[in-house]
């Protein structure tokens, strides 16, 4: 599905990714965790296309095509999606019609038919209903005066509409309650299938509880220092990144 | 074919010609205003940079045309706009076509200004001040029809349409129609103004309007600037505002080369209410200017203006807003906010708020924003899979929301939100 190697990239001539090797199998959960700073986020925009980081090196296969040749958009097309880390607020684009466009561009990426606004909504309240989110959401501006939870779960309605391949949660469970994180689980696991990937970056071991990955990776100063099975999130959990750091 | 004269001169030596044709001739009253309109217009010439109120604006490249007043209405077809009501003027060359105007059995009373003009002494020009505005001045010498609208006292008068046409033609004409609207005590009305012409034809569309609201009444003034691609369009609207009273205006400016729009409103009883909202949208090589005049002259009224304009290429917009609050004025709640949204390196906003406040007990406040589309927001529409150009088309929509849900009427509202998307649309 995903296969990244000796990935470099830099901010304002800064290296932030110093060299990232990473494999993600169709089918699999992935988990990278990482101290403050150490280039998750960065990792994801440059995953999805995101103006600002000159990649200096290595390449990214999605699918057996080219990742960093593509536009942020055709990249969505090809069945990549990023949960944002901080959700953007459009004041005055509705969040239906936002919705709609997104997934009717994503539709015509694939061939298939758009929906009408009629089919649109009735896709949207059952979506939305599985995540316990209040219709009213829909009447609103794009995030706009959205509660931090709100914001992620919207970023899950998203993905659950529109149904990538591949799709990179950046702690999309940070700042959520627990019945909420459950939620969110759920949406993730409900696209569980053998032609369904996902990165999820997260600090909290307790998201793995409900989303638990195939493999745990440690991302530390831009590369990837570590990586095991869902253990590996429980050991950083009780002692720390320090002990990565001296293994 | 001799030269059109052009400047002040131009339009002074046309009127020497045609006072005898034009309508009122034969009304001392309606001379006597020519007259004196000529003379003014002849005193302060084309207004010229050097005025501060045309500062950002020059008129050179008008004044420089050379126009001819188009005396007979070629009988022409029209692909008239969609309609918003059953009640339509449609002016050619701002001359009342009756054969394609719909006003018979309106809740108002509608009709040509020309024909009527035996009855309007004393109404027409009891709030134009030629001899302050040159265009005005210009307007009242030439004025060769208009629409007269009263809605008399407790009608609510629905919708009526104003539609402007100009004629395809090689001379390039000038017209000059005079509007002149009252709405009576509780009266209310809402007036859509689509004005439009043949792309690539130059002609100077230079309408004056006197708007009269008594207490109580509302009107919604949309304005819809979709003149042709070469036009000139340079409007002046006054607007007296009685106790109670609300006056609801937007404007579009979306075509033309040069337009200028200048509104002028006194809230003059208590409680008096104004909206002034606007949108203008700019294409390479176009300036549109809109400048506002508002007098709080009373206790208890409330001002609202939103404006706000996108500019691509080399396009240049301008956005003055003066608001007077008179000392009288006590509780004054004033609020004005001009925005511009970049899209080319190349254009220009120019923007200055006035603010002349007299009265103590006053809450007014004012703010000015220029930008660009935000980095963030557009990649977060394509991370989402939206191409490039939907997603920046709908930044530039949600930009002007704003300003476009400020206006109360439902049917004025959807004519402009229909109106903004065309234009992306064409833009995009
Ligand atoms: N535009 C920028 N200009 C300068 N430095 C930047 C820029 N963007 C990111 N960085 C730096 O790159 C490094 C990695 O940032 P990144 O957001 O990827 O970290 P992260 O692992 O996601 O952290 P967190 O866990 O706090 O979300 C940080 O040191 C950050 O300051
Ligand atoms: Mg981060």
């Amino acid at each position: 599905m995903l296969k990244i190697e000796g990935l470099t990239a830099e901010v304002d001539g800064k290296p932030i990714l110093k060299g990232i090797d990473l494999e993600v199998p169709a089918g699999e959960i992935h988990a990278i965790m990482g101290p403050n700073g150490s280039g998750k986020s960065t990792l994801s925009y440059v995953l999805s296309g995101r103006e600002g980081y000159e990649i200096t090196g290595g390449s990214v296969s999605f699918n057996g095509v080219d990742l960093l040749a593509l536009e942020p958009e055709e990249r969505a097309a090809a069945g990549l999606f990023l949960a944002f880390q901080y959700p953007v607020e459009l004041p005055g684009v509705g969040n239906a019609l936002f919705l709609r466009t997104a997934l009717n561009a994503v539709r015509r990426g694939k061939g298939e038919p758009e929906l009408d606004a009629m089919q649109f909504l009735k896709l949207a309240r059952e979506r939305m209903k599985a995540l316990s989110m209040p219709e009213d959401m829909l009447k609103r501006g794009v995030n706009v005066g959205f509660s931090g939870g709100e914001k992620k779960r919207n970023e899950v309605l998203q993905m659950a509409l529109l149904r990538p391949k591949l799709a990179i949660l950046d702690e999309t469970d940070s700042g959520l309650d627990i019945d909420a994180l459950k939620i969110v689980a759920d949406g993730v696991n409900a696209l569980r299938a053998p032609d369904f990937s996902a990165l999820v970056i997260t600090h909290y071991q307790r998201l793995l509880d409900y989303i638990v990955p195939d493999k745990v990776h440690v991302l530390m100063g831009g590369r990837i220092v570590q990586s095991g099975g869902p253990e590996l999130a429980h050991q950083l959990e009780a002692s720390g990144y320090a002990s990565v750091k001296a293994a | 074919m001799s030269a059109i004269a052009t400047g002040a001169e131009g339009f002074l030596h046309r009127f020497d010609g045609l006072r005898q044709r034009l309508p009122g001739a034969r009304l001392a009253w309606v001379q006597a205003l020519r007259e004196a309109a000529a003379e003014s217009f002849r005193a302060q010439g084309f207004p010229t940079r050097r005025l501060e109120a045309w500062k950002y604006t020059d008129l050179r490249l008008v004044a420089d045309a050379g126009f001819e007043e188009a005396l007979s209405v070629v009988d022409a077809e029209f692909a008239l706009p969609p309609a918003h009501s059953r009640w339509r003027a449609v002016f050619q060359d701002g001359r009342l076509r009756e054969d394609l105007s719909t006003l018979e059995e309106a809740p108002f009373a509608a009709a040509s200004l020309a024909a009527g003009l035996s009855t309007l002494e004393g109404r027409l020009g009891a709030l134009a001040r030629p001899a302050e505005q040159a265009l005005v001045a210009l307007n009242t010498a030439l004025f060769e029809d208009g629409l007269v609208v009263t809605v008399p006292a407790g009608v609510a008068g629905g919708v009526l349409e104003l539609v402007s046409l100009a004629s395809p033609g090689e001379r390039p004409a000038a017209f000059h129609p005079r509007h002149l609207i009252r709405l009576e005590a509780g009266a209310s009305l809402t007036l859509i103004e689509t004005a439009t012409g043949p792309a690539g034809t130059r002609y100077l569309h230079n309408p004056v309007y006197e708007i009269e609201l008594a207490e109580g009444a509302t009107l919604t003034h949309a304005r819809l600037q979709q003149e042709g691609s070469a036009a000139f369009q340079l409007g002046t609207a006054y607007a007296r505002v009685a106790a109670g009273a609300t006056y609801d205006n937007f404007t579009l400016n979306a075509g033309g080369k040069l337009v200028r729009n200048e509104i002028h409103v006194v809230l003059e009883g208590p409680k008096a209410a104004c909206h002034m909202n606007g949108a203008q949208l700019l294409r390479d090589g176009q300036h549109a200017d809109t400048t506002t005049v508002l007098d709080h002259a009373a206790p208890d009224c409330a001002s609202r203006q939103t404006y706000k304009t996108v500019l691509s290429g080399r396009s240049r917009g301008v956005f003055q807003g003066k608001i007077h609050v008179h000392q009288v004025a006590q509780r004054t709640d004033g609020y004005q906010m001009n925005q511009a949204l970049l899209l080319s390196p190349e254009a220009e906003i120019d923007s200055k708020p006035q603010l002349e406040i007299y009265a103590d007990d006053v809450k007014c406040s004012h703010g000015a924003t220029v930008g660009e589309i935000d980095a963030d927001q557009l990649f977060y529409l394509r991370a989402r899979g939206i191409p490039e150009a939907q997603a920046r088309s709908m930044l530039v929509e949600a930009f002007l929301t704003e300003a476009v849900e400020g206006v109360q009427d439902a049917v004025a509202r959807e004519a402009l939100q229909a109106a903004v998307t065309g234009w992306w649309e064409k833009a995009a």
